[in-house]
Parts: C-alpha cells; sequence; structure tokens
C-alpha cells in the first residue's frame, strides 16, 4: 500500500537578519524529519510554539520549498506537481479563521475559488457544488451571500473546511484547526472533520498543541522538539506508555476536566528552547528531569518501535 | 467576618445596547480560588474588570451589592479604589507582554507599586522582589530584575507579572486567563505555582478561564457564566460529578479527555452558537441550544438549588 | 469601521472636496461672465464686501478686467484636474511596483526599494523646473512630470501593506487553492490594499494641487490665459499692494481645497483603518 505522505529527511532554515551590527542568525525549523502517513491515516503532530509544526505543515503543502530532502504526495513530488494537480490533491485548514478568508469576498466566492481556479467547471456547476458543499459542512445558502465579517468563529472555519474540501482532495492538512475556537464550537469541528474523513476516505495531517485533542482525532501521534520528532507512536501506545522524557512532560501537562488531582508537576525549568540556538547532544537536555552528563554530547539515535520510535539515549 | 468579595447582581452595559454582564452574582472567600468559567463573550472579563473598577470608558456598571472584606466599591472615590488596587487586590492578565511597560526595567516595575503604596525604602523593595521572583520559580531573580520585558520568555513575563502583583501582599488576586497564550507545560507550571502561593499566602484567588480541564484541577469554587449570567454555582467535584445546568452538562461533554472518550465515537457539542443579548432581554439565555427548552423558557427564570453550596439557573426542578 | 465619519474634520473635508469637484465639472454651467473676456474699462473692480464694488463682478476683476469669480470656478477645474489625473499616472507607477516588490520579494523588492530610494534623492521641484524650462510648459507635460516623479508614496504604501498581506493565511489558501499568481495578486491583494491606497490618493492630489500651484506661480506651470490658481497668484504679484484681495482671494481658496482633502484623507484613513487584521 501506498503512503499518502512520504516525507524524507526534510530540513528547512530561516534566516533571521541580524539587524546593522548583529550576525544573521539561522533559526532550525525541521532538521531531517522523515515520515509517511498511511492512506486513510491521521497523523498528528503536537509541539509548543516554535518547534516548526506550522512550518512543517507549509513544507507539504508546497507553500515552502525545503532546503534538502524530498516530500511526496500520492507517490509524486509536491513540488513538481502543477499546482492545479496539487490543489486537486491536498488542501489545507489554517488555525484562524479570522485571516484565513479573505475579509472582502463573499462566503460563497471563497468557496468557489478552488473550482474557478481550476478553470474547467461551468458557472452552474461551481454554484451547484459550492451550495451542496456549504450544506454538508451546515451553511445556508443564505449564509454563502456574506461577508466572512459576518460570520461567527465556528461558522467561519466552517467555510474554511467547505473550501478545502470542494475539489474533493485526497489529503487535508490541518494547522492548529480548532485552536482559536470555544470548546463547545471546538467540539462541532472536531465531530464535522471525523465525519468528512470518513464520508470521503480522507488524510489527514493534524496539528495541535492540544494533546487531549490529537488523541481524538489521530491514528498515530508524532511529538516535535525543536524541529525533530522525538517520538512517533500509534496513539494508544503513545498515550499508555510515553518514552521520550518530553512526551512524558507533554502528557503530565494535559489537564483533564477530573476534579481532586490537583496540577502536576511537570518537572521542566523555567528556560525555554531557541529555535535559533539548538543544544548540541540531545535538544531537550536542558530542560529535561532526567538527563545525563553524555545526554548534551552524544545525539541520540532513532530507536525503531512498531509504527514508529524514539530519539533519546536513555530508553532502551 | 464578612467574605471577602461580595458580587451581588452585577450589570454591566455598554453604551446601553449591549448587556455584558446581566446580574451576575457570586462570593470569593478568603483563602479559596473561585473560578469564573465560560465561553468568550460570556461576560468573565468584564466581571472581573468591573470589580476592579478598570471598565473602558462607555461601560456602565451597576451592582446590588459590591463589596471588598465588607466595604462598598461603589462610592468609593477613584483615589480610593486606586489605594486598593495593586495593595489589597491585584491583577494579572491574559498577555503579560502588554501589562509591562517596555520601556522600564522588570525591577523598576515590581518596586515602583510597593514603593508608592508601602512607603518603603528602594532597597527594602529590591529585597522583597528578589525575594518573589525566586517563590515564583525564576532562577537567578537578581539578574531578571535589571532586564527589560521583551529580554523574557512569555511564561518568564507572566512569572514576573505574579510576582508582581504580590509584591504588596495583596488579599484578592484576580488573574484573567494568565495560562492562555502560554504552551501546555509552561501552562501547567504557571497554574501550580499559582495553586502553591495561594495555599502558602491564604489568598483569595479569582481565575477567570474557558479551559474546565484548569477549572477542575485548581478551583475550590466554580461559576459558570453564560451569556452574562452565573447560570450554576457549585463546589467543585460536586459540579464536575454533578452538573445540574443544561450548558455546564453539554460544555463538560464536549471536551476531550484521552481515555474516556472514543476516537470513533463523536463529541458531545452543542449546536448552535452563543446569542446577542441586549437590555430587557426575558427569560432563560441559552434557550435556543438547549434540547430540554419549551415556551415557559422564555419567562423568568428561578434559581434552583441543590444542597446548601449548589444553585443553578433553570426551569427544570432540582 | 465608521469612526470617520463621526468626526466633524471628515464631513468638512468631505464638502470642501464636493463643492469644489461641483464646479470642476459644472464650471460652464456656473460662471457668470466668460473667465478669458477682457474688459480694460472694469481693472480691479473691488469684490462685494468692499465699497464701490459693482454687482455684476461678486469678487471684483483683475488686472485685465476679467470676472474674478468665473475664473476661480476655471481655476478649481485646472487644480482638479491636474491633481486626479497626476495621481492616476503616479498611482499606476507606484501600486505596480509597489505591489510587486511586496508580493514577489527577493530580487525583485530589492529592485523596487532602490528605485523608491533614488526617487527619494531626486528633488521634485528642482527637476520639473528644468524640464518644464526646458521644454517650455503645458498641461500634459506638467501632468506627466509630476506623475513620474510622486509615485514614491504610492509605491511604499502598497509595498508595506502587501507584505502584510501576502502572509496572511487566506493567501496562502488561495495558492493551495490552485489560484494563478496573477489572480492572487488581483482577487486577494489588491481589494485588501485598495482602502491605503485611496488614503494615499487622497494626499497625492492636495500635494500634486499645491505644486501646480508653485510651478505656475514661477510662470513654468500651466500657460496663461489659462485660469490657474498658482498663476492668478503670480499675475497678482504687482497688484497685491493696492489691491490685495487679488493675491487673497486665490491663495484661500488653494489653501481650503487643500485642507478640504487632508481632512477627508484623515477621516477615510480612520475610516478604513481599523478594517485590517
Amino acid at each position: 500500500m501506498s503512503a499518502a505522505i512520504e516525507v524524507k529527511g526534510v530540513r528547512k532554515t530561516f534566516r533571521v537578519k541580524g539587524g546593522l551590527m548583529g550576525k544573521d542568525r539561522h533559526v532550525v525549523a525541521c532538521d531531517d524529519v522523515s515520515f509517511s502517513v498511511a492512506e486513510g491515516g491521521v497523523l498528528g503532530v503536537v509541539g509548543e510554539s516554535g518547534c516548526g509544526k506550522s512550518t512543517l505543515a507549509r513544507l507539504i503543502l508546497g507553500l515552502l520549498e525545503p532546503d534538502s530532502g524530498e516530500i511526496t504526495v500520492e507517490g509524486q513530488r509536491v513540488l513538481a506537481m502543477d499546482r492545479k494537480a496539487r490543489a486537486r490533491l491536498i488542501q489545507p485548514v489554517f488555525q484562524d479563521p479570522f485571516a484565513s478568508l479573505n475579509p472582502m469576498a463573499r462566503i460563497s466566492d471563497i468557496v468557489a475559488m478552488p473550482l474557478v481556479a481550476q478553470g474547467t467547471f461551468g458557472r452552474a456547476e461551481i454554484a451547484a457544488k459550492v451550495e451542496e458543499m456549504l450544506e454538508r459542512v451546515g451553511l445556508s445558502k443564505e449564509q454563502g451571500t456574506r461577508l466572512p465579517a459576518e460570520l461567527s468563529g465556528g461558522q467561519r472555519q466552517r467555510v474554511a473546511i467547505a473550501r478545502a474540501l470542494v475539489l474533493r482532495p485526497r489529503i487535508v492538512v490541518c494547522d492548529e484547526p480548532t485552536s482559536a475556537l470555544d470548546v463547545s464550537v471546538q467540539a462541532q469541528i472536531l465531530n464535522l472533520l471525523a465525519e468528512l474523513r470518513r464520508e470521503f476516505n480522507l488524510t489527514y495531517l493534524f496539528i495541535s498543541h492540544n494533546l487531549a485533542v490529537v488523541e481524538h482525532v489521530a491514528s498515530d501521534v508524532a511529538v516535535m522538539y525543536l524541529g525533530r520528532f522525538v517520538e512517533r507512536q500509534p496513539t494508544e501506545t503513545l498515550f499508555a506508555k510515553p518514552e521520550h522524557p518530553y512526551t512524558q512532560a507533554l502528557l503530565a501537562s494535559v489537564l483533564t476536566p477530573q476534579p481532586g488531582l490537583g496540577v502536576p508537576d511537570v518537572g521542566l525549568g523555567d528556560t525555554l528552547p531557541d529555535p535559533a540556538n539548538i543544544p548540541p547532544g540531545c535538544r531537550f537536555h536542558p530542560r529535561c528531569p532526567i538527563a545525563e552528563p553524555r545526554c548534551s554530547v552524544e545525539t541520540p539515535p532513532l530507536k525503531p518501535r512498531p509504527g514508529g520510535g524514539v530519539e533519546c539515549l536513555l530508553v532502551p | 467576618m464578612s467574605a471577602l468579595l461580595e458580587v451581588e447582581k452585577l450589570e454591566v452595559t455598554f453604551g446601553g445596547r449591549t448587556a455584558a454582564v446581566r446580574g451576575a452574582s457570586f462570593t470569593v472567600e478568603r483563602g479559596e480560588t473561585h473560578c469564573l468559567v465560560g465561553e468568550s463573550g460570556c461576560g468573565k472579563s468584564v466581571t472581573a474588570l468591573s470589580v476592579m473598577d478598570l471598565l473602558a470608558r462607555g461601560a456602565e456598571r451597576r451592582a446590588g451589592r459590591l463589596a471588598f472584606e465588607g466595604q462598598d466599591l461603589r462610592g468609593l472615590s477613584d483615589s480610593a479604589m486606586a489605594r486598593l488596587r495593586g495593595n489589597e487586590m491585584a491583577m494579572i492578565f491574559q498577555e503579560p507582554m502588554t501589562s509591562l511597560n517596555p520601556a522600564y526595567t522588570v525591577g523598576s516595575q515590581m518596586t515602583e507599586g510597593l514603593r508608592r503604596h508601602k512607603k518603603v525604602s528602594q532597597r527594602e523593595a529590591t529585597d522583597r522582589a528578589v525575594d518573589l521572583l525566586g517563590r515564583v520559580g525564576i532562577t537567578a531573580p537578581g539578574l531578571r530584575l535589571g532586564q527589560f520585558p521583551h529580554q523574557l520568555s512569555g511564561g518568564l513575563r507572566q512569572r514576573v507579572m505574579i510576582a508582581m502583583a504580590l509584591m504588596c501582599e495583596p488579599k484578592l488576586l484576580i488573574a484573567d486567563e494568565p495560562t492562555t497564550a502560554l504552551d501546555v507545560t509552561v501552562q501547567a507550571q504557571i497554574l501550580r505555582l499559582l495553586a502553591t502561593l495561594q495555599r502558602d499566602l491564604g489568598l483569595g484567588l479569582l481565575l477567570i478561564t474557558h479551559d474546565l480541564g484548569i477549572v477542575a484541577r485548581i478551583a475550590t469554587r466554580v461559576s459558570v457564566m453564560y451569556a452574562g449570567e452565573v447560570v450554576e454555582s457549585a463546589a467543585t467535584a460536586d459540579l464536575f460529578a454533578n452538573p445540574r445546568h443544561p450548558y455546564t452538562q453539554g460544555l463538560l461533554r464536549c471536551v476531550p479527555v484521552p481515555g474516556k472518550t472514543r476516537r470513533d465515537e463523536p463529541l458531545g457539542s452543542i449546536p448552535g452558537t452563543v446569542p446577542r443579548i441586549g437590555p430587557g432581554f426575558e427569560g432563560c439565555a441559552f434557550r435556543d441550544r438547549c434540547s430540554f427548552a419549551d415556551e415557559t423558557c422564555a419567562r423568568a427564570i428561578p434559581r434552583h438549588s441543590a444542597g446548601s453550596t449548589h444553585d443553578f439557573l433553570c426551569r427544570l426542578p432540582a | 469601521m465608521k469612526r470617520g465619519w463621526r468626526n466633524a474634520g471628515t464631513w468638512v473635508g468631505a464638502a470642501i472636496v464636493g463643492v469644489a469637484a461641483f464646479c470642476a465639472i459644472f464650471a460652464p454651467l456656473l460662471v457668470p461672465h466668460d473667465p478669458f473676456a477682457q474688459d480694460l474699462g472694469k481693472r480691479l473692480l473691488v469684490p462685494f464686501w468692499m465699497e464701490g464694488t459693482d454687482p455684476q463682478h461678486l469678487l471684483g476683476t483683475d488686472q485685465l478686467g476679467r470676472d474674478y469669480l468665473a475664473r476661480l470656478i476655471y481655476g478649481a477645474r485646472i487644480s482638479m484636474l491636474i491633481g486626479v489625473t497626476v495621481s492616476i499616472v503616479s498611482g499606476l507607477i507606484g501600486i505596480t511596483l509597489g505591489v510587486l516588490g511586496g508580493f514577489m520579494g527577493g530580487r525583485v523588492d530589492d529592485i523596487v526599494l532602490f528605485a523608491i530610494t533614488t526617487r527619494l534623492s531626486i528633488p521634485v521641484v528642482l527637476v520639473a523646473l528644468a524640464v518644464v524650462g526646458l521644454l517650455g510648459s503645458s498641461m500634459t507635460l506638467l501632468v506627466l512630470t509630476l506623475g513620474l516623479l510622486l509615485w514614491d508614496r504610492f509605491a511604499v504604501v502598497a509595498r508595506s501593506t502587501t507584505m502584510q498581506v501576502r502572509n496572511l493565511d487566506f493567501v496562502s489558501a488561495a495558492w493551495c487553492a490552485g489560484c494563478s499568481r496573477f489572480r492572487i495578486l488581483t482577487r486577494e491583494v489588491l481589494p485588501n490594499i485598495a482602502s491605503h491606497l485611496v488614503v494615499v490618493a487622497t494626499l497625492e492630489i492636495a500635494l500634486a494641487i499645491l505644486l501646480e500651484a508653485a510651478l505656475s506661480f514661477l510662470g513654468l506651470g500651466v500657460p496663461p490665459p489659462l485660469p490657474s490658481w498658482g498663476l492668478m497668484i503670480s499675475e497678482a504679484r504687482d497688484y497685491m499692494f493696492f489691491s490685495p484681495w487679488v493675491i487673497m482671494i486665490p491663495g484661500i481658496v488653494l489653501f481650503v481645497l487643500v485642507l478640504g482633502i487632508n481632512l477627508l484623507g484623515d477621516g477615510l484613513r480612520d475610516t478604513f483603518g481599523a478594517r485590517h487584521p
């Protein structure tokens, strides 16, 4: 079986200008990342802000070019594909439903955009498809005549989903699709995404900082830290038996609504990672509660696990 | 002895058109953590700001009772309120960068309030600042005092804000979404810190959040707000074990819980969106989204009691 | 979003610009006399508020006995025409350069930035003087010269707003939707920077009107006998001690129109300003 998304040794750095006197600095967003997502699977990517997860999404969507490495979607190189063919294959849903819709365009025009860009659909056909798609995500035809500012956050995210799915793509990259929404609306959107995935047999790359959400939607989870996947496992395994100390800290900091448990001690210090200044050895060692001297020298190898792997010197 | 903070029938309107808070009542006792929880637009932040008398111009505040340690806050002069604010009651906000002045060092901002309110020397104030920065878990506090806000990470800034709020030993600390802008690991650290400080210093903590996970882990009492009203109020364990208001029940079903909610099953959700409410609205604000609603919900809703410390606003009987 | 229109200044500005535009468009229908008709017997008649005025000439006459009100109204026509055409020419140049630089980035942006810097180091009035001095004065030449010189503000604003909009998620979504570069520029970027450009356009119109008046005053603007306000001020110089109104009236009108355009520009900026993320 072929993989829907295949990422091999992808590296991406950004140059940050250092000002008049300062030197330019290189911010590492993705550092030799490799993984694949099977057809119909959902890979959840979790990590803190600045860990490179949004850059990864943009690389896979073809919005950015990797410094090195290769990304293929359904067996075709993302950057080699014609823009229309790529649009039929892979689509995004972004985090902020305020910024992801053109404030000057009507909802129906926003949803129609991918169809219009193809240049092969007639006007009546486009109108019918747009109406059907809007209805599918729970919006009325009348709402299609409005501007984004007239809709609520949840409704806007429905519009973004309708736009992503109107071409019936195979893969959807969801970059924090519910982070800007209220809990009750988040549940609606998560349910909608799950329904649509089953209905259209979609593959998702689901990026989020919320582990509880990722646990609910993903079949596999990758934990990203300073541009690398430090642990990747099937969801059940990862949540039952997290191996990497960073994964453990992340899981410990999930505050489930269960009274009486108190706030756990996650055991990380007050220093935060700086993607422009990656520590030698294991990149997590300055914050790691169980770090040993060799962690600051040796680069941890990938220790394979069924359906993934862990990058830590201290696990067997 | 009267409670630390009493709020009764608080109403806030903006320009007479939107009613942000509609008759909210709650009490914060000494040494307890009281959470106001609700979704965006439910009036929880406006409630906090109106207690501190920090509402934007154009907002109008009315209350049946608004008292801090039995002292009525309603008729207080601006200067008397300013003496209370930052001294007896302090507040921390969601985005620490906007509440710290970028032009001054952390040290000078921390000591300023103490020197104004308590008339202590710079030396004493600096000592207290160093001591508090240590307590909020900042390694090298002396170094941080000389730094400017932009040199600190988000988590460190929020720690500085907390330390700053504690400088004058307030009795009440109001925290408005203090961890929403932070990463999950840092969020857990900051909340743990708040809980520890609250216990050690015997603070009354009024925490405003949208996150039920935070509420469950940190609160003694919870007030659930919806469309400007407190729809349910109870002790934390009681609320999570036995939610009575349909909105609270719906909200609790919306949250995915690892190990409890199943991937192949949809999450519970509340249909529709929060209504826009103007002054003079009658009946239950949740009725359009409620599966139990009938025509009687358009009338005035009685407040039911389910035990001495648990009450909710719904026509359905206890 | 309607903040700008609550401000009285915006309304005053809009009213002034409206009156000026009305005068410019309907000048032939409004004027009581032919603005070019000389009557040497009626030279330098005083305006209505002074003693010895001629009811036929409300604002009096100039040194050649031409009706001052008629010339003033025709002058509005010249000023508005020059203001608008200059900002169309400069807008086309500046917006094209700015949007291209901001959208493409990299090498293209470096070239655009260099062009803007070069343009900013050219003294506008001096070059305009030189060109008109060398090639003789005509309306077309004036418009082209000013248009080719005043595009910098359009370019700077178009470039910076395009850069902001380019990085927003809806533009990324348009790329992912398979839209062409041209479509993204015209349908996603341009409508969202248009409001900023309208504000720049008002400022540029005001500036062009002032520059035209200055050049005409120096005798290098529109050629006589066209009734430009700058030219009227220039021609009135010799008479200002005994007939001060001939220099005051066009001076005040020029000041009021430029003030009105700037007030309207401020109002538009406030109206549109809050609309963008």
